[in-house]
């Protein structure tokens, strides 16, 4: 998610935002709904051409999946000790297909573009008095402030490991917490300030 | 100009500012004093972040109460940490965030932030995430996301306390060549030698408002006497 929008001409960078998530919605639904192996290893392969046709290179494909590594074998342990292999076999290839389109999604949009092709896709709730426009902007925060919270955290355990302390939950989690909800308030500001 | 009439401001139940009346027309103004001292919260009544307890801030008329958001289109506000001030992931998308705000099109936006992305030298870092840049860039981001607006009024809280000597000195050039009024809250008094006006706050009150050497002779005895 973090790898964000890489620049490029392809048909998929062209695509309009909404089209690219209205796939990754039918893809889900579709790849869920239907319980076959070879259905979902064909997703894989076109997930992957999809890759090729926006000009990004297979490491970047890797690198949507690489995190997830370890939750892939922790399903697939837990599949084949209550179902079967096959089965471990389709719920992973399920969840890698899903990472990769979502990465594909970042990767060929600018997320301006996303959060205005969802506010357009979000205008009916208008009527219900939804302001869209505020979804929209906690979503690019989302986006904008998952490095920052990172560095926030390594900065805290940093600081406990130098007293000790990098074992404890507690006192990494509740100087993190506090860090976080004061920057929340400067962030508000910073938005009021900026004519939202 | 700004008008602060007769200003206090309660946070809390804890009194932070006490009867502050002053007219801000100079071109560069700073304010000092130590931590504590109710000058970050002064400022940011100026844009209406904050409203007074009791008294009136006027920004070329309007009433920061009741028209905030004509004020906040005239005064810029420029925080000390750039990370809690930049909201896109994208050093272009955050610059244009403002001029969305403004509903300016989409063309006209695009030329904006080329322009003001190349007087702070960031064009070339304009597709870039914003977490990649250096602490200096990001401050400098942070000011280009305001100026790009056309504030008539700079506000900066601490804007170089976070930064090493090379960023505070680039920081320092740009804010040397903002066009605007700018005020400034800072501990580096080295950076207001050649402003136009100092104004020393203390528990809340202003103990100098003078040219910059009598204010921080003034601002340095306080702190020695204390």
């Amino acid at each position: 998610m973090l790898d964000l929008y890489v620049e490029g001409r392809s048909a998929l960078h062209r695509l309009g935002p909404g089209w690219k998530i209205l796939g990754l919605a039918f893809s889900g639904t579709v790849l869920f709904a239907v319980d076959h192996v070879w259905l979902s290893i064909l997703w894989l392969a076109i997930s992957l051409t999809l890759y090729a046709v926006a000009g990004l290179p297979l490491w970047r494909a890797w690198r949507q999946i690489r995190p997830a590594l370890w939750l892939f074998a922790l399903i697939f342990v837990v599949q084949v000790l209550l179902h079967s292999w096959q089965l471990g076999l389709l719920v992973i290839i399920r969840f890698a297909v899903l990472l990769l389109l979502a990465g594909l999604l970042t990767l060929t949009t600018r997320s301006s573009d996303m959060i205005d092709g969802l506010e357009a896709g979000m205008r009916p709730l208008h009527r219900l008095g939804v302001r869209t426009e505020s979804i929209s902007l906690a979503i690019s925060l989302t986006f904008r402030f998952i490095p920052v919270l990172t560095s926030v955290v390594h900065e805290v355990r940093e600081a406990q490991s130098a007293r000790g302390l990098e074992r404890s939950v507690f006192a990494i989690a509740i100087p993190s917490i506090i860090r976080t909800l004061r920057m929340s308030e400067e962030i508000s500001d910073a938005i009021d300030a900026r004519g939202f | 100009m700004i008008e602060i009439q007769n200003v206090s401001l309660t946070l809390d139940d804890n009194p932070i500012l006490h009867e502050v009346t002053l007219t801000l027309t100079e071109k560069r103004i700073a304010i000092v004093g130590s931590n504590g001292s109710g000058k970050s919260s002064f400022v940011r009544l100026l844009n209406g972040l904050r409203t007074p307890s009791e008294g009136r801030v006027l920004v070329d008329g309007y009433d920061t109460q009741t028209e905030g958001r004509k004020v906040r289109r005239r005064v810029g506000f420029v925080f000390q940490n750039p990370d809690n001030q930049i909201v896109f992931p994208i050093v272009e998308e955050d610059v244009a965030f403002g001029l969305k705000n403004l509903g300016v099109p989409v063309a006209e936006r695009e030329q904006m932030v080329d322009e003001v992305l190349n007087r702070y030298g960031l064009l070339s870092k304009r597709k870039q995430p914003s977490h990649t840049l250096s602490g200096g860039q990001k401050q400098l981001l942070a000011i280009a996301g305001v100026l790009v607006m056309k504030p008539a009024y700079v506000v900066l809280d601490e804007p170089t306390t976070l930064l090493d000597l090379r960023n505070k000195l680039r920081v320092s050039q740009a804010i040397d060549g903002l066009d605007q009024t700018a005020i400034m809250v800072t501990h580096d008094l080295d950076l207001v030698e050649n402003f136009d006006r100092v104004i020393v706050f203390d528990q809340g009150r202003i103990i100098a408002d003078d040219v910059p050497n009598k204010a921080l002779r003034r601002y340095v005895e306080a702190m020695l006497d204390a």
